[in-house]
């Protein structure tokens, strides 16, 4: 009891305390920096545990020694609040702080100091221990575009670059030209979007070689599954979260029937039927495009999820609006279109942007069905003979690639949350 | 009239939409396996599979059935699936509530990592822990032990292995450890209601959890051996660890990566349920005079669970379904083994993707009954 109370300061001799205890501390980290960066070790002679957990043990006691409820220094007002308020929290702020200390080092070492990122062939990377960029940058197209050929790749350019503008359309409509938004993005936009990726990225007429679909790959067919993934399985979801909460019984029953089926079995097996099963569905001499065949797979599987996000918005408005619309002669349509889906919809944001993000995250998966986005034609790169054992930058430059992507989706639509939340 | 005609029709129209469909399918399905001289059947799976899996949890090899084949996968399935959402729990409580903590550095490096996993595709966590990651891990021959006993290599993890004498004794005992502690707490509830006396029940089943199964081994009833994992040589360069039980590195990567990734999503189910819980109440119950563990325990948790539940079980559900990206990575759980494998083997596409489907289908729903049957007994029951 005595020790703790020793290491208990006082309002009176704080200062003295607050000077050993931060020394304390400083010189547990400087022991740590010295470990981590220069491999220094000062104290070998102690016993193996002792000398292990040394630094943690030191810190430990200069925390408590400037623990103090209200000591009239701000600083240290704060460091006690937030990272020090007790010995359980102060141990843990310590094993975070040397955590980061022992790992930042070597890891910026691999991935920015001893790296390459110059010339073109292996032959670059032979000679350092740290990361070889230098694949990324050779297989860099390949990663974008996949088996798409070289010479083409301007026609995917143009094509994004087409989609995008066609997509802020809705942004100059003004005046009379406005009420008809909705109905250029549900209709006409999927149309155009369709019609410019079959000419142009497809090619086969207007002077354009024909491209088959196995050679697409690469970020540009991650883009391509998820942008048509998004925009059909939103208005599909909408018509079965409606039909879920549909008096009508058949209807009621067939949609509960399509999303809890879709919702029970894993994508993975989807894309397995659609690319073994389902061309015995159909009569022998029709065909259907893989990756058709993959993004309808990809838009029933997701429609089932928007519509049960969907149904939870309907679900929260209060009835009052259904009685009101009804009362003001609507009739069902009229009701849900202009009073229930504008409030359900906004209520659920958050929910469809989680949808769509795992869309997104889940586009890899068409790898069963032999075609390779990003992370396929990494697994490809992988096993060139030429570049074997490179496995690790391919997934960190994935990863970061995805992660980018992920959180714009999902910032975009906390702003979309915000631009659209009404006060209720 | 026109009321129900209004009704009708609609329904009708869906109706018959939906048995178009299906029936065009059925149709083309019918014409198509006719054309290719298949019949359709499930009298395939007594057939011999003649194909051998790595990793098995029963005994399998290729002169076994299908319907054996597909047992295979499916323990398998179930085996990741269990792991991954035990571990996932464990993971996703520590970080969820880290995120509450009132400490600046935990309580970001918690938002940093749950940012960071979910953000970035499963299926390409499993790849990097791996191709990357695991295969990093040194050769068995080269390997220090980790704990002491076990040895995490580049070919598996070897852990020691359990050898029971008459485990079903033990079996027995703890099963009646657990239904005397069931009748120890009725006696301590009734206790407390009728004289406001309290017993130490968590005390006494922890004391019954372990003396009941002591009694058996000290009467040598039960025995246990541990076969340490010891290094073998194979052939001139290669070098296993044979005698202890060893967990193939697909295995181990798939369970990291779907514990890890899942985990991000428990952990925002945990943040939401625990701030979901108002401050009022924490405050009524201090006012009565409860201590800080009392209200963790009997006013915060009760409240906190009922809104993490149904979340958590969907992330369960999720995970289970997930468990399907072993195929990747050549792990044989029921995807592989019985939709990769067997139907190339078969050719059967329709009924065997059928059954897959209808496997998985069975386990969502069996984990979503469970889970809601849990739930209903937490609600609040209002009077």
């Amino acid at each position: 009891m005595i020790n703790i109370n020793i290491l208990k300061p006082t309002s009176a001799n704080f200062q003295n305390y607050l000077y050993i205890g931060s020394g304390l501390i400083f010189i547990s980290i400087f022991d740590v920096i010295l470990r981590s960066f220069f491999n220094v070790n000062f104290s070998t002679s102690l016993p193996g545990i002792l000398n292990f957990f040394l630094p943690l043990i030191i810190g430990l006691v200069g925390f408590q020694m400037i623990r103090l409820e209200y000591s009239g220094n701000r600083l240290v007002d704060k460091i006690n609040q937030s990272v020090n308020n007790n010995t359980f929290n102060a141990g843990l702020t310590l094993v975070i702080i040397f955590l980061t200390l022992l790992v930042i080092p070597p890891a910026l070492n691999w991935m920015i100091f001893e790296a390459t990122i110059s010339g073109d062939t292996r032959d670059a990377c032979v000679a350092t221990e740290g990361a070889c960029w230098t694949y990324i940058k050779v297989w860099f197209r390949r990663f974008m575009y996949g088996m798409y050929p070289n010479d083409f790749h301007w026609r995917i350019n143009t094509a994004f670059i087409l989609l995008i503008s066609f997509a802020f359309v809705g942004y100059f409509m003004r005046g009379k030209l406005k009420s008809y938004i909705t109905f250029y993005y549900a209709i006409f936009y999927p149309i155009i979007a369709f019609v410019i990726i079959n000419f142009l990225i497809s090619g086969g007429s207007f002077g354009l070689e024909w491209v088959e679909t196995n050679a697409w790959g690469g970020l540009s067919l991650t883009f391509i599954v998820s942008f048509f993934g998004l925009i059909f399985c939103f208005p599909l979801g909408m018509i079965l979260a409606l039909g879920r909460r549909s008096e009508l019984p058949v209807i009621r029953y067939i949609s509960i029937g399509y999303i809890e089926f879709w919702r029970g079995v894993p994508l993975i097996t989807v894309l397995f039927m659609s690319s073994v099963m389902f061309p015995m569905f159909l009569p022998s001499d029709a065909f259907v495009d893989k990756l058709i065949r993959v993004i309808a797979a990809i838009i029933l599987f997701e429609a089932a999820y928007v519509a049960e996000v969907i149904r939870g918005g309907l679900q929260a408005l209060p009835r009052g609006q259904y009685d009101a619309a009804k009362s003001l002669g609507m009739g069902y349509w009229r009701m849900q279109i202009f009073v229930i889906l504008p409030q359900a919809l906004k209520l659920v944001i958050p929910g469809i942007a989680n949808t769509f993000l795992a869309l997104v995250k889940d586009t890899p998966l068409i790898f069963v069905v032999g075609l390779s986005e990003v992370v396929g034609m990494l697994q490809m790169a992988k096993t060139n003979p030429k570049w074997l054992g490179y496995a690790m930058e391919g997934y960190i430059f994935a990863s970061i690639l995805f992660w980018a992507i992920c959180y714009a989706m999902s910032k975009y639509s906390q702003y979309l949350e915000l631009k659209y939340k009404t006060e209720r | 009239m026109n009321h129900r005609i209004k009704s009708i029709i609609p329904q009708l129209l869906t109706l018959l939409f939906v048995v178009a469909v299906i029936g065009f399918f059925t149709i083309n399905a019918q014409l198509n396996m006719d054309e290719r001289g298949i019949d359709f059947g499930y009298g395939f799976l007594n057939q011999e599979s003649s194909f051998d899996v790595q990793f098995s949890l029963i005994e399998y090899d290729g002169s076994h059935s299908y319907a054996k084949a597909y047992l295979v996968g499916l323990l398998n399935t179930i085996l990741v699936s269990v792991l991954g959402i035990i571990f996932c729990t464990i993971i996703g409580v520590i970080v969820g509530i880290a995120r509450l903590s009132p400490n600046y550095l935990i309580k970001n490096t918690a938002a940093w990592y749950v940012e960071f996993f979910r953000n970035v595709p499963l299926l390409l966590q499993i790849f990097f822990w791996y191709y990357a990651a695991l295969r990093a891990l040194p050769l068995p021959e080269n390997t220090e032990p980790l704990f002491g006993v076990t040895y995490l290599t580049v070919k598996g993890y070897y852990i020691p292995r359990f050898i029971w004498e008459n485990f079903d004794i033990l079996f027995y005992s703890i099963l009646a450890a657990i239904i005397s502690i069931v009748f120890v707490r009725n006696y301590a509830r009734k206790l407390q209601e009728e004289k406001g006396q309290q017993l130490p029940v968590l005390l006494i089943s922890v004391g019954l959890l372990l003396l009941f199964p002591a009694i058996t081994f000290a009467t040598g009833m039960v025995q246990l051996e541990v076969a340490l994992p010891v290094l073998k040589q194979l052939s001139k360069t290669s070098f296993i660890y044979a005698e202890g039980l060893s967990v193939p590195p697909e295995l181990l990567a798939l369970v990291l990566a779907l514990s890890l990734y899942t985990a991000t999503f428990v952990a925002e189910c945990v943040r939401a349920g625990v701030q979901g819980v108002s401050k009022g109440q924490k405050e009524a119950a201090a006012s009565v005079g409860l201590t800080s563990n009392q209200i963790l325990k009997l006013v915060i948790m009760p409240q906190a669970l009922r809104i993490i539940i149904p979340p958590t079980t969907n992330q369960y559900l999720n995970l289970t379904k997930n468990s399907s990206l072993a195929a990747a990575i050549a792990y044989p759980d029921l995807v592989l083994v019985f939709a990769g494998t067997a139907l190339m083997q078969t050719g059967r596409a329709i009924e065997i993707v059928s059954i897959t489907m209808l496997t998985y289908l069975t386990l969502s729903l069996a984990i979503s009954l469970l889970m809601n049957w849990y739930n209903k007994k937490i609600a609040i029951k209002e009077k």
